[in-house]
């Protein structure tokens, strides 16, 4: 079933080069992706202990704002964000819920004091609306390390997985969207 | 680990509510309580194969709750978390039994090889004890098949000696069993998780059997390429069967005795030395006796190795057991050959009743394995047994001949006897000239 699925890029974090992401999300996963902005206030979810922002406060904000016409909503920032118990997070999701949130922030090679690479920028980016958007479809993670929706819980994880579902997530989903 | 199932007790809802997030992405069940009041009552409701346990929580703390989780379940793993870290509790819960004890907040990375470690240790402990289970299950004395009373007397040594560290002696006729005696004292031993190995010292070259006992370092000899355990070393921790032991070599038995005294050896061309921890148990159909009289077998060996010795009657000394033997092979090899045989005919079962067996209840086996496969069903005949029982029972029509009596007696009489032609010939009532003349007529081994 094809679905509308926004990626709401909170407070104009959309860098010019990512403008073909609707178009290959599409090719991922065969549903309609549509590039919004978001003004979301982060200040209101920062911890000044954590130097950080409060991702399942944000993410809440994000569902507020999915459009009538819409199935999910994908909200992307450039802040680092945290739930509680862990230290950091790529993404958060709704499992077989409506929304999901992703940060860029720890997927920047800068942050690891690296030279910028906006390629391999973009390639995580895409991969980890893929992962969150898979969770919000309703798939948990796949042992399958080629698999988008292998678990990531450091940045060199997500280079080593596809753009892409394997077939059994993507069985998976059919029979999540018969 | 998909579908392990988790409880997760932690005062702070965010908390609850971030884990449970996490584990439900990662394809667990999980479930969430707010004090250890809740997650006791929810214990009633597990099993659960992981619990993360928050340290300080209102009412009873987490220390006390592991304690109390513990009574309920030995099994569940137990992962401690607490913001304020401190060794005196992290020692606390570890001594409890704690997995682990991790500090909020987490490393996603950490948490999850935390969490995948505890459930690997748990699915390997729950492997282990049904391994162990399978173990008990196999290890019986099932294929062991008499209610003679000869046998009967086996079976009570075997249970006497089975749960000591002894060196046991099993003695017998070649193919009465002794191999299957051996492995039943070693699987009722406290030895039983741990491996038995079995050499049989007959069977293997003089020159070889060093190496497959004491094992080589790399160029020890030619041909040597690579460093090789021995057996010896193999059965640390187990048993060491040594059967034939009376067919070893002089100096291997020095080399023996020398591992047995000191449970140390080295390994051909190496220097250092091995230290090993097993249980020896020998068998033999030789006259021990003779070849220590005969200084064919060292004396101080002969004393070290018997111990506890357990003598298995000839199949012809126990004829009330070959009925349930056949019929335990002919099941045997019903099943493996697929035959709808079942049941052997009265005739036939005379003819393996009045037979002699000088090859025991291998020979048996052997002989059931015949007719199994020539035998036609319902049942076996006496034309699908091999043709020297056949013979055998034709020409003495029946009947044990008076000679065949004799010379069985003397033998026995002569094994009692240890050889000893004196005693032996005072026990049989006759002289020993008598006796020397019987035995070259019957062509005895004294």
């Amino acid at each position: 079933m094809n679905q509308k699925i926004y990626l709401a890029f909170i407070d104009n974090h959309f860098p010019p080069f990512w403008r073909n992401l609707p178009r290959d999300l599409n090719r991922c996963f065969p549903s309609t992706f549509q590039a919004i902005e978001l003004s979301i206030n982060l200040k209101l979810f920062y911890s000044v202990e954590r130097n950080q922002y409060h991702s399942t406060l944000i993410l809440a904000q994000v569902l507020k704002q999915l459009p009538r016409d819409g199935d999910k909503i994908i909200g992307v920032t450039n802040v680092d964000i945290y739930i509680p118990i862990l230290t950091f997070l790529f993404g958060e999701a709704q499992l077989g819920g409506k929304g999901a949130l992703v940060s860029t922030y720890r997927l920047n090679n800068r942050f690891y004091g690296l030279p910028s690479d906006e390629d391999l920028l973009y390639q995580r980016v895409l991969k980890e609306i893929l992962h969150e958007l898979g969770h919000t479809l309703g798939l948990i993670h796949c042992q399958d390390f080629e698999c988008v929706m292998n678990s990531s819980t450091y940045v060199e994880n997500i280079d080593l997985k596809h753009a892409r579902f394997c077939t059994h997530c993507e069985m998976a989903l059919e029979i999540g969207q018969a | 680990m998909k579908n392990n199932k988790i409880l997760i007790v932690d005062d702070e809802l965010s908390v609850r509510n971030s884990l449970s997030e996490w584990f439900l992405e990662d394809g667990f069940k999980v479930e969430t309580a707010e004090s250890g009041e809740v997650a006791l009552q929810k214990m009633h409701g597990g099993p659960y194969d992981l619990i993360l346990l928050d340290i300080k929580m209102p009412g009873m703390d987490g220390i006390t709750l592991q304690k109390r989780i513990k009574e309920i379940d030995t099994e569940v793993v137990i992962i401690i978390m607490t913001a304020y870290a401190s060794v005196e509790t992290a020692v606390e819960a570890l001594k409890l039994g704690a997995f682990d004890y991790v500090a909020k907040p987490f490393d996603p990375d950490d948490l999850s090889r935390l969490v995948r470690n505890a459930l690997k240790q748990k699915d390997l402990a729950d492997e282990n004890v049904q391994l162990k289970e399978k173990i008990s299950e196999l290890s019986g004395m099932d294929d062991i098949i008499g209610s003679s009373d000869g046998m009967k007397r086996v079976f009570e040594m075997v249970d006497t000696v089975a749960e000591t560290d002894s060196t046991v002696l099993i003695r017998g006729e070649s193919g009465t069993g002794k191999e299957l005696v051996a492995r039943a004292i070693h699987s009722h031993s406290k030895r039983r998780y741990f491996p038995i190995v079995a050499v049989n010292c007959g069977a293997i070259p003089e020159t070889l059997l060093e190496s497959e006992l004491f094992g080589h370092e790399k160029g020890a000899f030619t041909g040597a390429q690579y460093r090789r355990k021995g057996k010896i070393e193999l059965a640390n921790g187990g048993t060491l069967f040594l059967d034939e032991i009376g067919d070893i070599s002089f100096k291997m038995q020095v080399d023996l005795l020398r591992v047995l005294e000191n449970k140390r050896f080295n390994r051909i061309g190496g220097a250092e030395e091995v230290q090993v921890d097993f249980r020896l148990i020998c068998a033999t159909n030789k006259n021990l006796e003779k070849l220590v009289e005969e200084e064919k077998f060292r004396e101080d060996l002969y004393y070290r190795i018997n111990v506890f010795t357990i003598f298995i009657p000839p199949l012809r000394e126990r004829r009330s057991d070959i009925h349930d033997l056949a019929e335990y092979f002919i099941q045997k090899y019903a099943r493996s050959m697929s035959k709808p045989i079942k049941k052997i005919s009265t005739a036939a079962r005379e003819l393996l009743l009045s037979y002699n067996w000088p090859g025991n209840v291998r020979e048996l086996e052997n002989a059931i394995e015949r007719a199994m496969v020539v035998g036609k069903k319902p049942e076996i005949i006496v034309e699908d047994l091999p043709l020297h029982l056949n013979g055998k029972v034709r020409s003495s029509d029946n009947l044990i001949k008076l000679d065949d009596l004799e010379k069985n007696h003397i033998e026995k009489i002569l094994e009692k006897a240890g050889g000893n032609i004196t005693r032996a010939a005072s026990l049989l009532g006759i002289d020993r000239v008598t006796l020397y003349n019987k035995i070259k007529k019957y062509g005895l081994k004294r």
